[in-house]
């Protein structure tokens, strides 16, 4: 039992910390820093520097282009993202649809889809939640039925609604729960569609989030034709193939990366921030004390993390137990985002949203705080509700 | 990093385990606490029967060749039984002592500790100095080539067991400063030394000592004249470290025991296991104890690094702690009126639970602790 990294491992750090300083495309890091609304080109030029070092998916299996890495090799990699705040690569394609079309797509499904996904050439959405399916995800409506065209070929004609559906407007493609069968039992007559966006009959409404985002969106799908061979698995079985990728959803859920690097900005924002008996608030001992928890509860994080994975390297699978990490993840998350609010104080009230009257003010670091903060309320809900995470806790881990 | 236990380590925690499940039941624990407090008879099996008590010394020390994770075994395996014997005092703090130090009689001593005839309790509390490890008043004044000390110590933890006590005492500065403590082995038949002993609410014994004119030899002193506090802070996160992961064996069993019961217990027509606020309330138990392991684990690891020892040790008792006092409270509040009873086993790891959320500093200590290291 030891916590040292591998000879290896330090090597590894080097060689990544030495690509992301070279490789980070120069006029994102500008518009981040000039704290502007990202888009879908803004991701995809990081997605297409990493792609072309072969780093886009290090989690693949290596004939489809993964790098092969250790958990802690991976580990190290999201702690050097982290460290030089680059922008995420998009789940949907990488982390999500590709292992599942490796564990139950056909060899054609493969070829089709996979390369578009690795080179960043198709941007990928997820069609799962409706309006009357969101933790009762089996209680799914959309139907797709089977219908005999003119040419005599079959195809699923869809109708119905999604929603939650994150950056749908820049989607290429969709993965869709559909029902198939409506009189079987809720988990028996669901099927997994890949459809294509640009499908007369696909309508994408965004949604206006309380931070004035516009990142998730409705999804209406009005007679939409999709060729039988775009379902993955089964007919009727698309519930396993649901499970399997929610699970892949949770396993990088902690965000342990992410949360170490907000934390290093909430202590520089209370080193810069006055307290109200002057000097600094981080010599403040009500909100120092603040800090000081979050950290520690940062830390067994990440050490549950560290736990976790090296489990799986031993070879067991993400279980049960990665609800530990959502829910801790989560809480830690909004917690962050909660305290640097707390920090600014009211120069974090400056509404920066798209359309308002917004004008500079404030310090730079105040900027977005209490966007940032009301966005992250969504971590608690989203990926399986924490009280979804509590109940697999129950169910899985302690057999209630 | 690696976070497995070698074949060695499993072994000695399945050996722990299968001794206590025959020796340490509830019931025997009861009727031994009511008495002696301890059994003399468990800590000779420990020495002989299982000779775990070298577990965790080097070998050139005459050990076994372990360390900090033989500890971390032992004493997960001790919380899940709530054994009262004075592993912590005898093997982790007073073998640490002699361990860390060039005392000339160090591996005599521990040799000692290994065969069972010497049983040491720490006396470092003061009644005025709370959880602080420097404040202390107890005086060793230089006579001849020994000493001669004054003092009171509080809350000496199985101070009626031990044949020897490591006193801390000031040989020099003032009350609270960090120098001019050294350490001390007395032993407890020494001339001017009394003690009071109690019995404690989670079924241990500990003492205050009154310290009257005790004088001592030369070879009495551990580590350093002046300069002891160091070699006292690091013993001490060392047996923090050993009692998270004594806290852990007490978390589970309060996890498992509190998932059982909701089981068993019908209302309303059912298991109470099946109600979702009580599912929630377990799953947020199983989440604390995981986070616990976690933090033990890591501040276990960290130990042999003196830089990232204190902040790291503090931080994993605060999570600890905290983990403890919900943990707690949480299989009281679910087992209801059962929860309440002495019969029942749970509040007993409810009552361990609550000490060693107190244990070498609170949770408010360590993170006043953790603030220092981690902020200033």
């Amino acid at each position: 039992m030891n916590l040292d990294f591998s000879p290896e491992d330090e090597a590894f750090r080097l060689e990544a910390r030495a690509f992301l300083a070279e490789a980070y495309p120069t006029e994102l890091r500008a518009r981040q820093e000039r704290g502007e609304t990202l888009g879908r080109e803004d991701f995809l030029s990081w997605h297409h520097a990493l792609a072309k070092k072969g780093w886009v998916a290090p989690s693949w299996p290596v004939e489809f282009g993964g790098t092969g890495w250790t958990p802690t090799q991976k580990y190290i990699w999201k702690d050097e993202l982290a460290r030089i705040d680059a922008v995420r690569i998009m789940p949907f394609g990488v982390t999500m649809l590709a292992p599942v079309l490796f564990m139950f797509g056909t060899e054609a499904q493969k070829q089709r889809f996979l390369p578009p996904i690795y080179r960043g050439e198709e941007w990928w959405c997820q069609g799962y939640s409706e309006p009357g399916a969101g933790s009762d995800l089996a209680n799914l409506r959309t139907r797709a039925e089977r219908i005999k065209g003119e040419d005599g070929a079959e195809y699923y004609l869809v109708n119905g609604q999604k929603t939650w559906t994150t950056y749908a407007q820049y989607a290429d493609w969709g993965f869709f729960l559909v029902r198939t069968d409506p009189d079987a039992k809720p988990q028996a007559g669901i099927s997994f569609l890949l459809i294509d966006m640009k499908t007369p009959g696909v309508t994408v409404r965004p949604i206006v989030t309380l931070d004035g985002g516009r990142e998730v969106n409705d999804v209406f799908l009005d007679n939409v034709k999709v060729p039988i061979e775009n379902r993955v698995f089964e007919e009727n079985q698309g519930w396993t193939v649901a499970k399997a990728l929610l699970t892949h959803e949770r396993t990088d859920i902690a965000g342990v990366a992410n949360s170490k690097r907000a934390l290093e900005k909430l202590k520089a924002i209370a080193a810069a921030e006055p307290s109200d008996a002057g000097g600094p608030l981080l010599g403040d001992a009500q909100f120092r004390r603040k800090i000081a928890e979050l950290e520690i509860d940062l830390t067994a994080l990440e050490y549950t993390e560290l736990r976790m994975l090296a489990e799986e390297s031993r070879g067991k699978g993400p279980g049960a137990e990665s609800s530990i990490l959502k829910i801790k993840g989560s809480e830690i998350q909004q917690r962050l985002t909660e305290l640097a609010l707390e920090a600014v104080g009211a120069n974090g009230a400056a509404d920066r949203s798209e359309g308002a009257h917004n004008q500079p003010v404030g310090p730079d670091y105040a900027r977005d705080r209490a966007a940032l903060y009301f966005n992250t309320r969504k971590t608690t809900i989203y990926g399986g509700s924490n009280e979804i995470q509590r109940n697999i806790i129950a169910k899985a881990v302690l057999g209630l | 990093m690696d976070f497995s236990f070698t074949d060695e380590q499993s072994m000695l925690r399945d050996t722990v385990a299968a001794y206590l499940a025959d020796h340490y039941t509830i019931e025997q624990r009861r009727a031994a606490t009511a008495e002696a407090g301890w059994r003399p008879q468990v800590w000779r099996a420990f020495a002989e029967e299982l000779g775990i008590l070298g577990a965790a010394f080097p070998e050139d020390l005459g050990g076994l060749g372990g360390g900090a994770v033989e500890n971390l075994v032992i004493m997960e395996a001790f919380g899940k039984a709530l054994v009262v014997e004075p592993y912590l005092g005898t093997v982790v703090i007073g073998g640490g002592f002699l361990k860390h130090s060039d005392h000339p009689r160090a591996a005599e001593l521990i040799g000692r500790i290994i065969a069972g005839e010497t049983v040491i309790a720490l006396a470092y509390a003061e009644p005025q100095g709370r959880y602080n490890p420097a404040a202390v008043t107890t005086t060793a004044r230089r006579d001849g080539a020994g000493y001669v000390l004054n003092g009171h110590k509080a809350a000496v933890a199985g101070g009626p067991w031990a044949t020897h006590l490591i006193v801390t005492a000031r040989t020099a500065g003032g009350p609270r400063d960090a120098e001019g403590i050294s350490v001390f082995l007395v032993e407890k038949d020494a001339a001017g030394l009394t003690t009071t002993d109690y019995a404690v609410v989670d079924g241990s014994r500990s003492s205050e000592v009154g310290l009257q004119d005790v004088k001592v030899g030369p070879e009495a002193l551990v580590g350093p004249a002046d300069h002891g506090l160091p070699l006292v802070e690091k013993v001490l996160d060392e047996a923090i470290a050993a009692t998270c992961a004594e806290a852990c064996g007490v978390q589970r069993k309060l996890v498992d025991g509190t998932v059982e019961y909701t089981r068993q217990r019908r209302q309303f027509g059912q298991p109470i296991s099946n109600f979702q606020a009580l599912q929630h309330r377990m799953a947020d138990m199983f989440v604390e104890m995981e986070q616990s392991v976690s933090m033990t684990l890591m501040a276990t690891l960290k130990l042999a690094d003196d830089a990232a020892r204190p902040a790291a040790v503090a931080a994993a008792k605060v999570r600890v702690g905290k983990a403890c006092t919900f943990v707690g409270q949480s299989a009281i509040q679910l087992h209801g009126g059962m929860g309440m009873t002495d019969e029942m086993a749970i509040g007993h790891y409810f009552k361990r639970a609550t000490l060693i959320e107190q244990a070498f500093g609170d949770t408010a200590y360590q993170l006043t602790r953790y603030e220092r290291l981690a902020f200033d």
